[in-house]
C-alpha cells in the first residue's frame, strides 16, 4: 500500500463525516513545523533580545576603541570592517535547539513522532524558521550600519547577497546545537553549545585583517571558516564584486554546514530510532 | 457493535480464532462467546457496552510473543494479546510492570525486540506509518507545548494528519464540546490545570478520527472529578463511535469500571486475561479475609482441609480463603482458625467479593499496591477549571 496517497480510513465519529487521516506530504510537514517555530519566537523574547543587543554592543565598543589601531593596520573604513562581525555575532548560534529540548522533555516530541509526519521535516522545519530569524536579526544590524554610513559598493544586489550569506552562515552553524539537543535532550548541554561560538567568532579576523595577525592566531584564523565568511561579507561592502572571496565564503559555509548538519541528522536519526 | 460494522472487517482464521464469515451468523450470535482459544483465556460473557466479543473478525490489536528489552533488561517478555474491534481493553499492572513499554511498541514509538504486533491490521514494525494514521494516543504525561494555545495545537495536529482547513475546523468545533475547556482553549497551554491538559491531550489524540485509541494511564494524578470526566468520555467514544480503546492503568477500579476485558501484566508477562467478572470468578465466588498474628502458614494448613475452601492465598499477615459460598463458609473458617493453635490469633475476619487486586494476588503472590502502584487516584491537588 502506498504511503503517499490519501487512504480512506473508516470514519468512526459520525460528526467527523468524511474526515480522513492521510500523509500531509513533506512540504506541508515542513511548513507546519516552521510555522509553529516562528509563532513561538515572539513568545520567547528573552531568547532573541540578546542576539540584537550583543552585536550592537560589540559594534559600538570595537569601533570606538579599535579604529585607530585598525587604521594603523591598513583598514581604511573600520565601521564597514566591523559590520560583518556584528552580523556574525547576531546570527551565530541562533537556533530553536532549546525549544527542541523542551519538546523532548515535555513529551511533545513523542506526540510528533506518533503522527505520520516526515521525520527529516522535524529538523528541517526548525531550520527554515532559523533562517528566517537570522535574516530578520541581520536587518537591524544593517540599518545600524546604514545610520553610521556603511554602504554597499555592490548595491542592492550585494545587500541581498550579504543577507543571504549571513542567513546561510547562521543556518550552517545551527547543526551543532541541534546535534547536541537531539543527542542529549539536556538543556544545560544545549546552552553550553554557545561555547562553540567563541573560537569561531574571535579566533579570526574579527578585529584586524589577516595580514596584521601574527603567530598562532594567524594560523588559527587561516583555518577558521569564519575568516572567509567575513571576507566575503566585507567584499560586498567595500570591495565590489570579487568572485574569489565570495566563492571562498560560500565554500566555508558549505563545509561547516556539511559537518554540523551531518551531526544533527545523525542525532535526529538516533532520537527517532525505534530500536 | 452493529452488524454492518462487523460485516466490513476481514475474516481470518490464523489468529487462532474460529472463522465465520456469514453476517447472519454474526447477528444471530448470542451474547456469550468462547474467546481466546489461542491465549488460554477464561470463558468470557459479554454484557452491555459497545463491545461484543467477536469470534470472526481480525483483531484490531494483536501481539504474539511480543518482547522488548532495554540493554540487558527484558521489559516485556513474550506478551500474547488480542483486542477486538470496538472493545475496551484494560491493561492493568503496577509501576514498572511493562504496561507503558507495550503501549509504546503498539503505538510505533519503539520497535519490538522479538515477536510481532499489529494494530488496525498493520504490522507495527514494518508498517509504522500505516499504524500511525489509524491510531490516536494519549501518553502517560500529557504531551503538550506550553507555549501554544489549545486551538493552535489542535489545528497543528490536523495539519500533521493531512486534514484540510475546513475539516480541521469542523473537528475543532466537535472537540471543543468534548473537552469542555471553554474560552480557555484560546489561552496558552501553560495556563491550564492538570485536568484541562489531560482533556486537551485526549482531544489531540482524536483530531484525525482514529480507529484505535491508546490511553496510557489517562487518569493518573487526576482528581476524582476529572477522572470521572475521562471515564465518561472513554465510555462515550466506545459506545457511540465503536472506537477500540487500549487503556493502561494501575487503578483497579478503573479497569473494573471501564474495560470489557482486562489483561494483568507483571514483570513484563501477561499473567491473567479475561473479563473483569470472569477473572474475579476464577478465584472464587467469595473471599474470607483474615488478618492474623502468628505464622500465616498455620492458617493455610488449618483452612485447606475445609470442603468450603477452594484456595488460600497469603500476603504478609493477610490470609485470603476463596470460597464458593461466603455466608456458609465463614463460620467453619472462623472455627478452623480459632482452633489452629500454635499461637495463631485472628485480629480481623471479613467476608467480601473478589476484586481484581485479589486476582493479581492470586496470580502473582502480591498485592498490586505492594508492587508500587497507586491503586487509588490522587486527591485534588489543584483547582479544576
Amino acid at each position: 500500500m502506498s504511503t503517499n496517497t490519501a487512504e480512506t480510513i473508516s470514519a468512526h465519529d459520525p460528526h467527523a463525516g468524511d474526515v480522513i487521516a492521510r500523509h500531509a506530504g513533506f512540504a506541508r510537514d515542513l511548513t507546519s513545523v516552521a510555522i509553529r517555530a516562528l509563532r513561538q519566537i515572539p513568545r520567547e523574547p528573552e531568547a532573541v533580545i540578546p542576539a540584537l543587543i550583543i552585536p550592537v554592543f560589540f559594534f559600538v565598543v570595537n569601533v570606538g576603541s579599535l579604529s585607530n589601531v585598525a587604521a594603523a593596520a591598513g583598514v581604511s573604513d573600520f565601521k564597514a570592517f566591523q559590520l560583518p562581525v556584528a552580523i556574525i555575532f547576531a546570527v551565530t548560534g541562533i537556533s530553536r535547539a532549546s525549544a527542541l529540548v523542551s519538546d523532548i522533555n515535555d513529551g511533545y516530541f513523542d506526540r510528533l513522532l506518533l503522527t505520520p509526519m516526515s521525520r527529516p521535516a522535524l529538523l528541517l522545519g526548525l531550520m527554515v524558521a532559523d533562517f528566517a530569524l537570522v535574516i530578520a536579526l541581520s536587518i537591524p544590524v544593517l540599518i545600524l550600519g546604514a545610520i553610521v554610513g556603511v554602504g554597499f559598493s555592490t548595491g542592492i544586489l550585494g545587500c541581498l547577497l550579504f543577507l543571504l550569506l549571513a542567513g546561510a552562515w547562521g543556518l550552517a552553524f545551527t547543526g551543532f546545537p541541534y546535534a547536541i539537543a537531539l543527542k542529549t535532550g539536556n538543556p544545560a548541554a544545549v546552552n553550553s553549545s554557545f561555547l562553540l561560538f567563541f573560537p569561531f567568532a574571535f579566533l579570526t579576523t574579527a578585529f584586524l585583517p589577516q595580514a596584521a595577525l601574527t603567530g598562532w592566531l594567524s594560523t588559527v584564523a587561516t583555518y577558521n571558516p569564519v575568516t572567509y565568511v567575513l571576507a566575503a561579507l566585507r567584499s560586498l561592502l567595500t570591495g565590489g564584486w570579487q568572485p574569489t572571496p565570495l566563492l571562498q565564503g560560500v565554500v566555508a559555509i558549505v563545509a561547516v554546514a556539511a559537518v554540523s548538519h551531518t551531526l544533527a541528522f545523525m542525532a535526529l536519526r538516533g532520537r527517532v530510532s525505534r530500536g | 457493535m452493529t452488524a454492518h460494522r462487523l460485516a466490513d472487517v476481514t475474516v481470518v482464521a490464523d489468529a487462532g480464532m474460529v472463522s465465520q464469515s456469514n453476517q447472519e451468523a454474526i447477528e444471530n450470535a448470542g451474547p456469550s462467546f468462547i474467546l481466546g482459544a489461542k491465549l488460554g483465556c477464561p470463558i468470557e460473557t459479554q454484557t452491555g457496552s459497545g463491545y461484543r466479543p467477536s469470534i470472526m473478525t481480525s483483531p484490531e490489536i494483536l501481539a504474539e510473543g511480543l518482547k522488548r528489552s532495554f540493554g540487558t533488561t527484558l521489559a516485556v517478555d513474550g506478551i500474547d494479546l488480542s483486542v477486538d474491534r470496538g472493545e475496551i481493553y484494560g491493561f492493568l499492572g503496577p509501576n514498572g510492570a511493562g504496561k507503558s513499554t507495550v503501549t509504546r511498541v503498539l503505538c510505533t514509538l519503539i520497535a519490538p525486540s522479538g515477536g510481532r504486533a499489529s494494530v488496525a491490521g498493520f504490522d507495527v514494525a514494518s508498517s509504522p506509518d500505516q499504524v500511525r494514521l489509524r491510531i490516536g494516543v494519549a501518553l502517560q504525561e500529557a504531551a503538550l507545548d506550553p507555549k501554544q494555545t489549545g486551538v493552535e495545537m489542535l489545528r497543528l495536529q490536523g495539519r500533521f494528519y493531512g486534514l484540510s482547513k475546513s475539516d480541521t475546523e469542523r473537528r475543532l468545533s466537535d472537540l471543543r464540546n468534548l473537552i469542555d475547556i471553554g474560552p480557555a482553549l484560546e489561552d496558552r497551554v501553560a495556563t491550564y490545570s492538570g485536568g484541562m491538559k489531560r482533556r486537551l491531550d485526549l482531544a489531540l489524540a482524536l483530531v484525525h478520527n482514529p480507529r484505535v485509541l491508546f490511553l496510557d494511564e489517562p487518569t493518573t494524578g487526576l482528581d476524582p472529578v476529572s477522572r470521572a470526566k475521562v471515564w465518561d468520555e472513554v465510555r462515550r467514544l466506545n459506545a457511540e463511535l465503536g472506537m477500540t480503546v487500549f487503556l493502561t492503568t494501575q487503578y483497579l477500579e478503573e479497569a473494573d469500571e471501564l474495560a470489557d476485558r482486562v489483561g494483568i501484566i507483571d514483570h513484563g508477562r501477561l499473567v491473567a486475561q479475561g473479563t473483569p467478572d470472569a477473572l474475579k470468578r476464577s478465584i472464587g465466588t467469595d473471599l474470607v479475609v483474615a488478618l492474623v498474628d502468628g505464622d500465616p502458614e498455620i492458617a493455610r494448613r488449618a483452612l485447606l482441609p475445609l470442603t468450603a475452601v477452594e484456595r488460600v492465598d497469603i500476603n504478609g499477615l493477610e490470609v485470603t480463603a476463596a470460597v464458593s459460598n461466603g455466608p456458609e463458609a465463614i463460620s467453619p473458617v472462623a472455627l478452623a482458625l480459632a482452633e489452629a493453635g500454635d499461637g495463631l490469633r485472628v485480629r480481623e475476619l471479613s467476608l467480601r467479593t473478589p476484586t481484581l487486586d485479589d486476582v493479581f494476588l492470586s496470580v502473582t503472590g502480591a498485592r498490586i499496591a505492594d508492587r508500587g502502584a497507586d491503586t487509588e487516584p490522587a486527591q485534588p491537588t489543584e483547582e479544576i477549571r
